[in-house]
Parts: structure tokens; sequence; C-alpha cells
């Protein structure tokens, strides 16, 4: 459009903001990732992981904690998908195993993920996981079952006045790579 | 200076309002327990503030209306352009009076925040569309839904009178039952859309977000039945998925919760399950078993 | 509302203008695009009124009347986003095409071509959201607000709702740049940013509102495009992503996009007092400020839309305070105005009638929009009655009653004639009575414990669902008076003078004649 020339500096600045603006939009995706760990709170209440060289146990035998395992199956159709034990009494600093067994029953082959979450979120940060089965693509054939495992350790930094900690896995199912590995 | 009579005619429309205000059809419940009460009186306190404000400056307005109209004869001051120390003092005033508010919001905050010591835990799930009770460690597990009286008389043209079903769209067909005095914690999650639970007179409102646990908690005061529904629009019948929380003693409460475990323990020996009866096998066998 | 016959009469000399509907497809005038944009919020909201009054017909009393739950949803989705981008942002932006070079003394607007694209652009967006309802699955149904992964379950209606929301966007986006463009560039000599009216001051600030957040608001439906179609995870949980993140997304454009529709409000608001209080407006360099501190804020208080996600408690208490803060500003213009008409010599013309019921009404919105900042309250009131109450208080007697403050104000520069006085009262008081009694009860469900979004409620909900009805109906229907009113005047009608208002006539426009010339400065006027 053939703006007079006395426009045309102000309307490019312009739409360099807008532009700006736009890609600001998608920049929040990774920023709220970022703020959530400087602020270490936020929405992601995933919980961190650690690689399991790094870990020196160093265990706070005077304290304990209950660990709560929940399992949830979200929109997967046909699964068992539930802790092997309810609750464990974990002391801080101390490494930790625990399992969750999931079954297909949906009659055919699927892949499947499960996503972490944390309560309360705002310690979130003091539970490290070494070994997680979250965020990995899950096959499993038609009526397998499989025990999956996990292992944390409870930072021995937790807030004193934390006395129980959740653990929630929601199952989802993957239509997508399940197509692909059809 | 302010006109007197404007003013106590005012006093008296907004008098009106306190004799109505504490209504239930007015205005918000005062709730059963303690964060709901201190929710309440946060309320009424703004909500006088407001009116306090409401009433000076509504005066102002009103006053200068008429006091200053053309046709009696007012002059304009033309030479009223601005006040720095008016500016400073309308700035001031309300920063006072929002401190004044902040700090008991903050307070109440602070402790709707805090689910430490529970003695029950119960995970919901929203579901399009009804809600699943999980009683943490106790092996009870079961959906509630919408009443079926409710449920035929909503059909559109279903010919029924609302009216002449009891607690309309605010009955379900199980109920969730907990102990009096108890401090009860709520792990939320959601299978597929967001939802969001709510009971006015626990002040607890949380939203169900699918792949995230958020928390809250309540501890009745009161015995009875204590109503409310999914707050976040989630979908074709959003409007359909009631809550009803039943408070009892705790005797009752021990005796429900073996009762429930027996029938669960029948169930799950083969037993043809009954409808009537919630099953408690394992929560994500009966996640599935629902569907 | 100018129309090519009787613009005829009043024709001057240099008034060479394109004759029948090339005028109007490839307009480049300011005043024809502005009266382009005017009849289009018209059309809008005529078409978004129908849908609210088929909601409160559904809603007169317990069980289904009329809809399916999925057809309702849809109405109200639909109802929310033909008002918020068909009716009033165009409103606005139609009556700063015809004020802006008026009151800054600019022959155009800086850009005529674009601003031709950006007008153009509506009615296909328009077309193309509505036309979702004869798609299968019928039309958005998610909720304006578009939260997945809710919106995600849509049908056909999806890829539709969300190309509209982008052209609505572009739009926008266009008519703000052309905005700035036009405020800074083309002021006349004199004019001072300190001597602006304030009408083009909140328009400059808005238009820069729009140009930060609109962008981000197509980021994010973008996003929940891809999601659906191309397998990303922005929104989605089980592939790692949040859904909590849209609606952190969304508010950061939604909480400015609500001072988007309410700014320009605030302007016409301090143009009308000022002149029937035959006053100037006190405290205007406060004014400009307060403006300025309103659309700083606007960016840091997104979340109290959404207390109850479950957001960390330092997060729940910085959006509690930094939403009072927003009191503050708002306050101050509201005593500045009140400061305005102190000690002034008023009379009760229609645009006055309206902006005095805005300044009370507004304010009714606006403590109720504090009592929802106090986050432990908010539990209690967020998405109840209570809300939908305060946010259609803020809009209707609100943004719309300035909007047709406006229109009453300016209405005689535009056609040359003066309107029905008799029917414009008539028009004002049915519709402020009518306002009431259809908004006020809503607080009242709300508190009691009515969920908002649902076609069915409980029993003893019904008393104050029928009083809102009765006042929805009379409301609605009263607006065709308006019509009325708006047709006579472009018709015909006793001849304005220049100056129009027997005030303190303040503003280039009452320099020019009524109606205003078909380029309005063409040598541009001396401002001291
Ligand atoms: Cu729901």
């Amino acid at each position: 459009m053939a703006a007079p020339r006395r426009h045309r500096a102000l309307i490019g600045r312009l739409l360099l903001f807008t532009a700006g603006s736009f890609a600001f939009g998608f920049a929040l995706v990774p920023l709220y990732s970022v703020l959530c760990k400087v602020w270490e709170t936020g929405n992601r209440w995933y919980g961190t992981q650690t690689a399991q060289a790094s870990v020196i146990e160093q265990p706070d035998a005077a304290r304990v904690v209950t660990i709560e395992f929940i399992g949830t199956v979200a929109h997967a159709g046909e699964w068992e998908f539930a802790p092997t034990a309810n609750t464990l009494k974990v002391h801080p600093g101390k490494l930790y195993e625990a399992t969750f067994h999931a079954k297909n029953l949906t009659g055919h082959a699927v892949v499947a993920q499960a996503v972490p979450s944390i309560a309360p979120q705002s310690i979130a940060h003091y539970f490290k996981k070494t070994q997680c089965f979250c965020f990995e693509p899950q096959k499993f054939a038609t009526d397998e079952s499989r025990e999956l495992l996990i292992r944390f350790i409870v930072d021995r930094e937790l807030p004193a006045d934390v006395d129980r900690i959740t653990l929630s896995y929601s199952f989802f199912d993957l239509p997508s790579q399940t197509a692909a590995n059809r | 200076m302010l006109n007197r009579k404007v003013l106590s005619a005012l006093g008296v429309l907004l008098g009106a309002a306190p004799a109505v205000a504490y209504d239930s059809s007015y205005n918000m419940p005062v709730g059963v327990t303690q964060i709901a009460r201190e929710v309440h009186s946060l309320h009424m306190i703004v909500f006088w503030i407001c009116v306090a404000i409401a009433v000076a400056v509504f005066g102002a307005m009103i006053y200068s209306i008429i006091a200053f109209r053309k046709s009696k004869g007012a002059v304009a001051d033309t030479t009223m352009l601005h006040s720095t120390i008016v500016e400073v003092i309308w700035t001031t005033i309300p920063v006072l009076i929002l401190v004044g508010m902040a700090v008991p919001a903050a307070k109440t905050l602070v402790r709707m925040d805090d689910t430490r010591n529970a003695e029950l835990s119960i995970k919901i799930t929203g579901y399009q569309w009804k809600w699943q009770y999980e009683y943490l460690g106790k092996g009870i597990s079961f959906y509630s839904t919408l009443g079926a009286e409710s449920n035929y008389a909503r059909q559109l043209h279903s010919g029924i009178d609302p009216n002449t079903v009891k607690d309309y769209l605010l009955e379900v067909d199980h109920e969730v039952v907990v102990p009096v005095d108890t401090k009860v914690r709520l792990l939320l999650t959601a299978n597929d859309v967001i939802h969001s639970w709510w009971v006015p007179d626990f002040a607890v409102k949380k939203d169900a977000i699918p792949g995230f646990i958020n928390e809250a908690w309540f501890k009745s005061e009161k015995i009875g039945h204590y109503t409310g529904q999914c707050t976040e629009l989630c979908g074709r019948d959003h409007g359909f998925m009631p809550i009803v929380v039943n408070v009892v003693s705790k005797e009752d409460f021990a005796r429900w919760v073996a009762d429930q475990q027996a029938a669960a323990k029948a169930a799950a020996e083969g037993a043809a399950p009954t409808a009537t009866t919630a099953t408690t096998i394992a929560p994500a066998a009966s996640a599935a078993a629902a569907r | 509302m100018a129309h090519a016959d009787t613009h005829a009469a009043h024709d001057h000399d240099h008034d060479h203008k394109p004759s029948g509907i090339g005028r109007w497809l490839f307009a480049t005038n300011h005043k024809d695009i502005g009266t382009l944009y005017l009849l289009f919020a018209l059309l809008m909201f005529f078409i978004g009124g129908a849908m609210a009054l088929a909601i409160r017909a559904e809603l007169y009393k317990p069980g289904l009347q009329f809809f399916d739950p999925g057809f309702y949803n849809s109405l109200l989705t639909s109802h929310a986003l033909v008002m918020i981008f068909g009716a009033v942002m165009p409103a606005f932006v139609g009556l700063a095409n015809w004020m802006i070079p008026l009151q800054i003394g600019a022959p155009d607007m800086a850009l005529p071509r674009m601003n031709n694209y950006s007008f153009w652009i509506l009615p296909f967006a328009f077309t193309l959201l509505l036309s979702s309802f004869f798609t299968a699955g019928g039309g958005p149904a998610g909720g304006w607000t578009l939260y997945p992964p809710l919106s995600l379950q849509a049908g056909d209606s999806f890829p539709l709702t969300i190309f509209a929301i982008h052209m609505m966007g572009a739009s926008s986006i266009m008519g703000a740049i052309n905005v700035i463009v036009t405020i800074m560039n083309m002021r006349a000599p004199g004019m001072t940013l300190l001597k602006l009216p304030l009408f083009c001051w909140t328009w400059l600030i808005t238009a820069y509102l729009l140009i930060a957040v609109m962008p981000v608001l197509a980021g994010a439906v973008t996003m929940l495009l891809t999601d659906h179609y191309f397998g990303t995870s922005f929104f989605n949980p089980a592939g790692g992503g949040d859904p909590v993140m849209f609606q952190h997304i969304f508010w950061f454009f939604g909480h400015p996009e609500v001072y988007i529709l309410i700014l320009p409000a605030f302007g016409i608001v301090s143009e009308i007092i000022p002149t029937f209080a035959r006053k100037p407006l006190f405290g205007y360099d406060a004014m400009v400020y307060a403006t300025a501190s309103i659309a700083f804020l606007s960016f840091i208080v997104w979340a109290h839309h959404m207390f109850t996600v479950g957001m960390p408690l330092a997060g729940e208490m910085f959006f509690m305070l930094s939403t009072m803060l927003i009191a503050i500003p708002t306050g101050v213009k509201v005593f500045n105005w009140t400061a305005t008409m102190w000690k002034g010599s008023m009379t009760f013309e229609p645009p006055m009638l309206f902006a005095l019921a805005f300044l009370f009404l507004f304010t009714i919105g606006g403590f109720s929009g504090l009592m929802l900042a106090i986050a432990p309250a908010d539990f209690q009131y967020q998405d109840t009655y209570f809300v939908v109450a305060h946010f259609h208080y803020v809009l209707v007697p609100g943004a719309v009653f300035a909007i047709m403050a406006a229109v009453y104000y300016w209405l005689p520069k535009w056609t040359g004639h003066m309107y029905n006085m008799r029917l414009a009262n008539w028009h004002f008081w049915v519709s402020t009575v009518s306002v009431n009694v259809l908004f006020f009860p809503q607080h009242f469900l709300g508190l009691a414990g009515m969920p908002r979004r649902i076609p069915d409620y409980s029993t003893q909900f019904t008393d104050w669902n029928m009083v809102s009805s009765v006042g929805g109906f009379v409301f609605g229907f009263s607006q065709i008076l308006f019509v009325i009113l708006i047709w006579q005047c472009v018709r015909g009608g006793a001849k304005a003078t220049d100056k129009v208002w027997d005030g303190l006539s303040h503003g280039l426009e009452w320099t020019v004649p009524s109606p205003a010339p078909y380029h309005s400065f063409d040598t541009p006027p001396e401002v001291h």
C-alpha cells in the first residue's frame, strides 16, 4: 500500500511490534516453564528429574514423610492402572522405589504414556525422581501387563511443615503413535 | 454541604439491602466451615466498603445533578480545572482502604492453602458428565451422577414440571459421605476436559484438570446435606453434574465405610454387582469397568 | 450514518464523492468507513442480541423449553464472540474513524486503503463464524474463552471459529495501526499530545493495547489449531502439555482486551460530560495518566480470571494485589468526572443522560470487580452469575451505553440533522431501567449459587431468572427505538448548527459545518 513516506518509519515500527507480540505469544510457552523453574513453583508440578549417579544418600532418620501414590486412567479406554502400594513412609534423603501396575484391556496393542503430577505443588521440586516411566511412550501388547518402576528421593531440605506428598500419574493413550505402530 | 434529603433517601434505599442480604436466595451462604465463614465475612466487609464508597460518590454525583443544573440558574465555575491536593487525596484514601481489605484476605488465603493434617483423603475425578469419588486407603470408589428423577425431568420437552421434583438438578445417585468435624482433603483431577468442583457451604471451588492434581480441603462443623455444581463449562451436560455431600456423625461414617467395604467384598467375590451399591474394586479397574 | 442521497442535498463544492455501491466497497474516506463500521456493529448488536434473548427465553423458567444443551452452549459462545468482536470493538473503530481526523484537524485517516481492508475483512470473518452453526456438530460450544481440552472437542466449527478469530484479529490490528499513525503523524499544528482530546488519547492507548495483545490471541488459537490437527502438545496433557498454560496465554490477551472494550468509552464520557456541565474536564492530565496506568496494570493481572486453577499461594497473592491496584486509577477517573460536574451548569440532553447512566452503572460494575479481586471470596464468585452480572454491567451500561452516548452526541454532526429528542429520551429511560432489571438480579443469582453457562437450573433460582428475562426482553426490544431514531435522523430533521449543542463546545469537530464535509480539513487548523 502506498503509504506516504512520512508514515513509513512509524508503520514499520508498529508492524515490528505486532510481529513481536505474535512471537511473544509463542515465547510464553517456554517462558512459562522457565518461570516455573525460577520460582520453583508454577503449574507444571511434575517434580524434578535427577541423574541416579548424582544422588548421595544422606537419610534423615528422624523424619518421616508419607508418600501417597495415585493412578488415574485418563481418556485411555480400558486399562488397569494403579499403584502397587497406596502409601509409603519415607525418610528424606533416602532413595526409594515404587511400582505402578498397568494392564492393557483395550483388546488391541496400544501406545500409552503416563504424566506425573505432585501435590502440594509448591514443594514439587523437593521430590526428585532418578528413574521414572513418565513421558515415555509405553508399548503394550493386547492384554499385556507390566510393573512400572519409579525411583525417587525426597530432598532433605523439604520444608518442615510438610507431612505428606502425593504423587499422581495419569495414564493417557497416544492415538497417533498407536496408529503408527500398527 | 451535601443535600441531606438526598443522603437520607439514599440511606433508606441502601438500608433496605441488609434486610434481604442475609436471605440465601440473595446472598452468599454463611456456610458450615471456619473458612466459609471467613470468606462470607470478607465478602460482607468488602460489600459494605463498596456501599460506603457508593454513598459518598453517588451522593456527590446526585447532589451535582440536582444543585448544579442550568435550569436552576447554576453558573459553571470554569476556573476549576485541576487540583493536585485533591488528586493526591483521592488516590491515597483508596490505597489505604485497599490495604485494609488485602490484609484479612491474605490471611484467609494462607489458611485455605494449608492442606496438612487431613484425616481423610478423597480423590475426585471429573468426567463428562459425572464425578468419581475414591476414598484413598479405604478401597471405596463410586460414581456420582444426576439423580434419575431430575434426569427425566430435565430432558427437552419432558413434560415434567421441575417444581414437582425434589431438589431438581441438585440430587445424585451416590452422595459423598464424610464425617463431621474432620479435615477432609480433596485431590482433584479430570478424565477428559476441565471441570470445577464447587460446594458453596464449604467455600471450596477448585478446578479438576486432566493430567494434574489439585488440592483443596474442608472441615464441616455441621451434619447435613450440602449441594454444589460443576462450575467450569465442560460440554453439553455441564449443567447436569451436581455434587451432594452428606456430612454425618463420625459413628455413622464408620458404619457407612464398613457397609461399603462389605458390599465391595461381596461384589468382588463374584456376586452380581447390584446397581444400587457403589463398587469398590481397585480404582483403575473401576474406571475401566464403568465404560 | 451518512447516506448517499441525503448527503447530496448538503454537498459542498469540494465534496466530490463516488456514488453507488462502489462508494462503500472501495471506500477510503474515513467518514464512509466509519459509517460502515457503525452499521456493521449495529447489525451485530442485533444478531448477538437475538442470541441473548434466546438464552434469556430458555432461562425464563427451570426445565429445558427450547434448546438442546449443546445448542445452548453454541448460543452463549457465539453471543460473546459476536458482541465483543462484532459489536463493541467495531463500534469503537467506527467512532475512531469518524471522529479522530475531525478532532485532530486531519483531512482523513493516515492509511485509507488499509482502512478499507480492515473493515471488509469483518463481514467475511463473521460469515465464517456464523456459518459454523450449519456444520456437523453445530457452532462453537466451548465458550468464547476456548479453553482446551473442551474447545478441541468441537466438530467442523473449530477451524471456522479459529480462522474467524484470526481475521478479526488482523482487522483490529490494521485498525489500530491506522489510529496510531493518524494520531502520531497527522495532528494539526499546535496540537501537542497533551492538548489531544481525551477520546483520541484513550484510543491511542487502546490501539497500542490492540497491537500488543491481539497477536498473542492469534498465537494462542494457532497453537490450539496445531494441537487439533498437527499432533502438537502445547495444551494436551497426554503429550506433556498443560491445558492451564492456554488459560495463562489467553488471559494475557484477555485482560487487556477488557480494557480495549472500555478505554474508548472512558474517552467518550470525558468528551460529553464537560460539554453538558459547561465546564472543562477536571484533571485532564490525571485522566491521561490514569488511562495509561490502567493500560499498564492490565498486563499484570491476568491470572485473576483463573484463581481456581490451583496456583501457588504467592501467585494468588500477587494477582489479588495487582488487581486491587486497578481500582485506584479507575477511581481517579470516576472522581474526576464527578468533579467536572461539581459547580457546573448542567443540562440533560440524551448524550449526557447516557453518559450519566454510564457513570453510575459502570461504577457498580467497578464495585463488583473490586469484590471479585479478593481471591478468597473469588472462590465463591468464580464462574457464577455474579461474574456474569459484573462484566455485563461493565460492558452493557458501560461500553454499550458509552457508544450510544457517542452516537447521540455526534449524530447531528454526521447527518446535519437534529434527531427526535422525545424518542431519544424514551430510548434512554426504557433502556436504563430495563438494563438494571436485566442484570442486577444476576448478582443475587450468583451469590445464591447459580453457576454460569448452564441451560437449566435448580428451582430456587426461578424468581430472579424470570425478572432478569423480562428485563432482557424489554431492553432488547427497546433498542428498536434506537434504530428508528437513527433512520429518521439520517432521512431528515431540524437543521443542526455547526456547534450542535448549547454547551461548552470544545474540540475541532464543532468548528466544521454540520454535516461534516466529505473531506475534513483540507488546510490544517491552527490550535493554540
Ligand atoms: Cu463438569
